[in-house]
């Protein structure tokens, strides 16, 4: 069984990672101290609870005072009543403080994420990246909330029993406390053990859970395998292991309660020993005894949470660290000590010797070159891996190039403010990615600037309009995680809506391989008319059509550049192009000639 | 609650255990309900002191020694009681997990295309669980709470009756209180949960488009969004805060008021004589007795009605019958299979679909010969070939085996006969060999080495450093596609299967390796019935009997050359795959 990463704890305290993490509570600060303040009065209010016994029994009962115990008893009353309500309001101050601390700390964590280069993305799997937003969070939160302000009303809770016990007897007290050690270190004993037992359990959760997934998704192989039974046999050992394990873990439970009663039992037998000597003695009351047996109960409630502050904190600090390793990644894409607002391109893209590679001097583009007029269409084609799509992902500084220059408007990309250069391009991808929500905030990504009005001529001029109106909802109809219920061609279609409604003078257009129908196919092809219209653009091309409209064809071949020219010249040319011809787009000779 | 009714086989089974336990929390109860009572004596015998002093502390010794060893008595009962009843339905749960998923394994292939594996996994975690605290904590506690509330308030009222109704006039309150706050605390946790897997589907959504919103600069768009979604969900747990705040002072204050009621109104009867201080005393302690099996009233309802939902989820799985099993027709007389094939007029149709998949297939393969099956992707290969071992049945015509319907083989002698390697490669996380080994009874090494020599995977294990004893995926160790095609071939092969079919399995594999695998395997399979599909041309071009696919009918037939001479869409692939390899080899 291997440990996933996540899994890991460690020390329960790390000095550096608290004040990093105290910060976090500095503007809540006031209400961390009213929150203390409050919590210290429940717990002497609660301590006080015995006390009132040893009156009532002592001064009003044993005197026959009636009006007196009235007295007593509609103080006690509200006594009970305050401490409930300051209870109450503790309660949800606390959570309060720790709901809205960890509410800035995911705010501030997907901040940071959303302004992370692409490199960024490559090295960490984004189920990783959403865990630290999510769980390793939310763990925080008891940390935040019970794990500080409650150890101050445990800590007052101990002190105030103790220090009543003292004000009222002191043998009985020490009686009473003798116990306490044991008390202490069984609990902590037992935490240990329960925790590791809890570890185990939680261990051979996650085998079931591995083996079920597995053999879900292998249900085909172990059926067509014959292999049920064993898999069966197999099943019976991981889930008997985890059984075993909470079997093991009920047997520090129904070992610790009942020593907790024994221990306390002890208590009890001392102090009523005690007391009839001291009553005999008339040092002790009545009252006094009653008050005792009633502090006996109570201490170990305060105990057993301290305890199980540990577990908190333990992983609140692993997760923490995870959290602050996250924070301090610095893979950005720079923005230039004085951007320029080039404002609205004029749409000149100019790539001079530009070199690339993802990682080292692994060259995905080599010496790259070539320029594109204000509203003229390039085309770029080549087999797979020649390097096309890496072209898209420079343009718009997704990835910054080790050499050479890429220009728009004769300025070095790099030098113009990055808002303002990816304002001016538009990219469309080969796979179209939605987002769950509606059509129309699909459309404008949620840019209020974009008029619905807006939205819909976009639709409407790549021909999608329709079948959006025809949705349950139209442009506010539903869509679902990666628009799992549209098809690839209507995707794509209002992926061109998109890019048409946001209007950027530079186009960078991968088209998508995938085959559609005929009718949605020529809806495409019109779509990518309009698309091109007034733009400077640069396509990566795998329909004939796109690529005889293009004013220039460059031939991509293992990151080189290396025929360029039409349709026409390329072909007679019989090079690299003429055979991508052949193999790719031959076949789609008929329904261009039918357009 | 009906649905818990399904349980009873599996309580049976632990009858004894079950009650052994139940015997044990009715003898602790007994034990420390008690306990108060010795108190309250202790207490009046103090208060009404007499001149003999010895003789009093004597008896105070002794009652120190009956409340500790009483108390010790009850304590070693609970102890048994949770290691009986607890223990009794964690195996219960095991018993359940393990017929679930035996359950599963009879569903058909179809089934698992249909239902998410998250659902399933969510049975077989949550929903059992929380039928498992319906047979632990959902039995014991209700029975010490009622052996509890039966003695304590016998008790209570042998002492005073007009004390015991003042006391117990809060009480059912608490019970309520729980049971209610109880509810809505689950209710909103679920509405919690759902505004937090919200939060978590954006989060992951945002993450996998990123490109999209840094393309069109919608970062603030994004994080003001998820800002908003982190506020509802800050909203939803601070509704849930609310009543899990107000949960612990109201039942305080329940409780307190009960004690107060007591201490005046039993107070009042001692001033009055009626009552002695010590028997305060002992309701005072028989009043916190009860306070505990008030709480696990409450909270017991709760987890019936949840364990009770849950049950009935996975009745419905449970009750689920499998389509594909053996049946009437078939006749278990038959222990073999020679390796022919024959479909007549075979369609096939996916449940819920409004078309065939499969058309009017007719085709004979006749025992040891090599079929090869191209075709564009969903042109329906895989469907076709997945009709052999009945990973679905045809919903029309006649799929026979040997010149008998396919139905009459008993499933698992059919499919021991047959060597299948899935387009999608599937291995389990465990070592080579036992992944190799996964279909034979007898795990002969020479087996296994001989199979992985022809699925020329042997040379790759022999670089790993526990050769065969690697476990796949563990610390780093990942097989590359090609690896992982060749592991699933060899797992195949070490069957000698006399019906091998191999889905398009060697996509990832170079084309050298491929042609000794195939070279290898014509050797081995000598004598048995090879099919296989590709959209490689090299791959299908040896084969005795090539079929191209389209749109689930046969669009073409013959040998290589055969279908080279039409100049249809074979002949049209393979002029592609000749350019498509010049442009590879292109400097």
């Amino acid at each position: 069984m291997t440990m996933q990463d996540d899994e890991i704890l460690g020390k329960a305290y790390d000095g550096k990672l608290m004040v990093r993490l105290i910060k976090y509570l500095k503007p809540y600060k006031w209400y961390v101290i009213v929150a203390v303040f409050l919590s210290m009065i429940v717990a002497l209010l609660e301590s006080v609870r015995p006390f009132f016994t040893k009156i009532a029994v002592d001064e009003n009962i044993a005197k026959g005072d009636s009006e007196g115990l009235l007295n007593t008893t509609l103080l006690f009353g509200s006594v009970l009543i305050i401490r409930g309500l300051v209870q109450f309001f503790v309660a949800y101050l606390t959570l309060w403080i720790g709901q809205k601390t960890i509410l800035d700390i995911r705010i501030e964590i997907y901040r940071h994420l959303q302004y992370r280069g692409l490199k960024f993305f490559d090295k960490n799997p984004i189920g990783r990246l959403v865990t630290r937003v999510t769980n390793d969070i939310e763990v925080l939160n008891d940390m935040f909330s019970s794990g500080i302000v409650m150890v101050f009303s445990d800590v007052f809770m101990i002190i105030g029993i103790v220090w009543l016990m003292f004000s009222m007897n002191w043998n009985m007290a020490l009686i009473t406390l003798s116990v306490l050690p044991l008390l202490f270190y069984g609990t902590f004993v037992f935490r240990k053990k329960a925790r590791e037992a809890y570890r185990q359990v939680r261990l051979q959760v996650a085998r079931i859970n591995t083996f079920i997934q597995e053999h879900i998704s292998g249900m085909l192989v172990d059926q067509i395998f014959n292999r049920e039974k064993k898999s069966y046999k197999k099943f019976i050992d991981i889930n008997g292991a985890h059984r075993d394990a909470n079997i093991k873990s009920i047997f520090y439970y129904a070992l610790f309660y009942p020593a907790v009663d024994i221990i306390g039992s002890v208590v009890i037998g001392l102090i009523i020993w005690y007391s009839a000597g001291g009553i005999l003695a008339g040092t002790v009351t009545i009252g006094t005894l009653m008050a005792f047996l009633q502090f006996n109960e109570m201490f170990w409630r305060p105990i057993r949470d301290l305890s199980e502050k540990y577990n908190i904190m333990q992983t609140a600090m692993a997760s923490s660290e995870r959290i602050f390793k996250l924070l301090d990644d610095k893979t950005i894409i720079h923005e230039s000590k004085n951007p320029i607002d080039i404002g609205k391109s004029k749409g000149k893209v100019e790539f001079r010797n530009v070199w690339f590679a993802y990682n080292d001097e692994d060259w995905i583009l080599k010496n790259v070159s070539f320029t594109i007029n204000p509203g003229k269409a390039i085309a770029i084609v080549g087999h797979t891996g020649a390097g096309k799509t890496t072209i898209i992902n420079l343009l718009n500084r997704m990835y910054e190039i080790q050499k050479g220059e890429i220009l728009i408007d004769d300025v070095n990309i790099k030098n113009i403010s990055l808002d303002n250069l990816r304002n001016n391009i538009g990219i469309v991808m080969q796979d179209v990615f939605l987002f769950s929500g509606d059509v129309k905030s699909n459309i404008n990504l949620g840019n209020e600037n974009i008029s619905e009005e807006v939205v819909k001529k976009s639709a409407e001029m790549v021909g999608v309009k329709k079948f959006i109106d025809s949705l349950n909802g139209g442009f506010y109809g539903e869509v679902k995680e990666r628009g799992a219920t549209f098809s690839v061609g209507q995707k794509q279609l209002i992926s061109f809506a998109r890019t048409l409604a946001f209007n950027p003078q530079i186009l960078v257009l991968d088209e998508a391989t995938s085959s559609v129908d005929t009718e949605t196919e020529s809806l495409i092809q019109k779509a990518i008319l309009k698309l091109l219209q007034n733009r400077t653009s640069l396509v990566i091309a795998h329909r004939l059509s796109t690529i005889q409209r293009a004013d220039k064809i460059i031939v991509m071949h293992k990151g080189e550049i290396r025929e360029s020219g039409t349709h026409k010249e390329l072909i007679l040319n019989e090079g690299i192009y003429y055979k991508l011809y052949k193999l790719q787009y031959k076949e789609q000779e008929v329904p261009v000639l039918t357009q | 609650m009906k649905s818990l009714s399904y349980l009873i086989p599996y309580l049976k089974k632990y009858r004894s255990q079950l009650l052994w336990g139940i015997g044990s929390i009715i003898l602790a109860n007994i034990f420390s309900v008690v306990l108060p009572h010795f108190i309250g004596k202790a207490v009046d015998k103090m208060n009404t002191i007499s001149q003999n002093n010895q003789e009093v502390l004597n008896e105070m010794f002794w009652y120190a020694v009956l409340i500790i060893s009483f108390t010790f008595i009850a304590g070693v009962l609970l102890y048994y009681t949770r290691q009986t009843i607890i223990v009794t339905s964690r195996h219960i749960e095991f018993d359940l997990r393990n017929d679930f998923l035996e359950h599963l394994q009879k569903q058909p292939y179809s089934y698992f295309q249909k239902t998410p594996t998250g659902d399933l996994m969510a049975h077989a975690t949550n929903d059992i669980n929380a039928v498992r605290n319906v047979l632990g904590p959902g039995i014991m506690y209700p029975i010490d709470s009622l052996m509890g509330l039966i003695f304590s308030l016998s008790f209570m009222f042998a002492k005073s009756w007009s004390l015991t109704l003042i006391a117990l006039i809060p009480l059912p309150l608490v019970s309520y209180v729980v049971y209610r706050v109880g509810r809505s605390i689950h209710t909103k946790s679920i509405e919690k949960q759902e505004s937090y897997s919200k939060l978590t589907t954006r989060a992951q959504e945002n993450l996998s488009g990123i490109r999209i919103v840094k393309s069109y600069v919608r970062e603030k768009y994004e994080i003001d969004l998820f800002e908003k979604l982190s506020q509802t969900y800050f909203k939803k747990n601070m509704q849930l805060a609310k009543i899990q705040s107000l949960m612990w002072p109201l039942m305080f204050m329940l409780v307190g008021s009960s004690i107060l009621l007591t201490i005046y109104f039993g107070g009042l009867s001692v001033i009055n004589k009626e009552l002695t201080i010590g028997t305060l005393t002992a309701f005072l302690s028989y009043l916190v007795m009860l306070i505990w099996p008030m709480i696990a009233l409450g909270w017991v309802i709760n987890i019936l009605q949840q364990g009770a939902a849950s049950m009935s989820r996975l009745q419905k799985i449970i009750d689920r019958k499998s389509e594909i099993s053996n049946n009437d027709l078939t006749n278990y007389t038959i222990k073999e299979v020679e390796g022919e094939i024959e479909f007549k007029n075979v369609s096939f149709k996916h449940d819920g679909s409004n078309f065939d998949t499969i058309k009017n297939i007719n085709l004979k393969i006749p025992k040891g010969s090599t079929l090869a099956i191209v075709g564009k992707t969903g042109s329906g290969k895989s469907t076709l070939v997945n009709l052999i071992p009945r990973l679905y049945d045809i919903t029309d015509g006649e799929l026979l085996i040997d010149g008998k319907n396919v139905k009459q083989l008993p499933l698992e002698v059919l499919r021991t006969q047959i060597g299948f390697v899935p387009q999608e490669t599937f291995l389990f996380s465990e070592t080579i060999s036992e992944n190799i080994f996964y279909g034979v009874e007898e795990k002969k090494e020479d087996d296994l080495i001989e199979s992985a020599k022809i699925s020329q995977i042997s040379v790759d294990v022999e670089e790993f450093p526990k050769k065969f004893e690697t476990v796949i995926g563990e610390r780093g160790i990942t097989l590359s596609g090609g690896q992982k095609q060749r592991t699933s071939i060899a797992r195949a092969i070490i069957k000698t299967p006399k019906i091998l079919i191999i889905d398009d399995a060697l996509s990832a594999v170079d084309t050298d390796t491929e042609d000794k695998i195939l070279h290898q395997l014509r050797a081995v399979m000598k004598g048995r019935t090879s099919i296989i599909i590709s959209h490689r041309i090299s791959t299908v071009k040896d084969a005795d009997y090539i079929i191209v696919l389209e749109n689930g009918a046969i669009a073409e037939k013959g040998t290589h050359d055969e279908l080279l001479i039409i100049k249809g869409i074979y002949s049209d692939l393979y002029g592609k795959q000749l350019l498509e390899q010049e442009l590879e080899e292109l400097k």
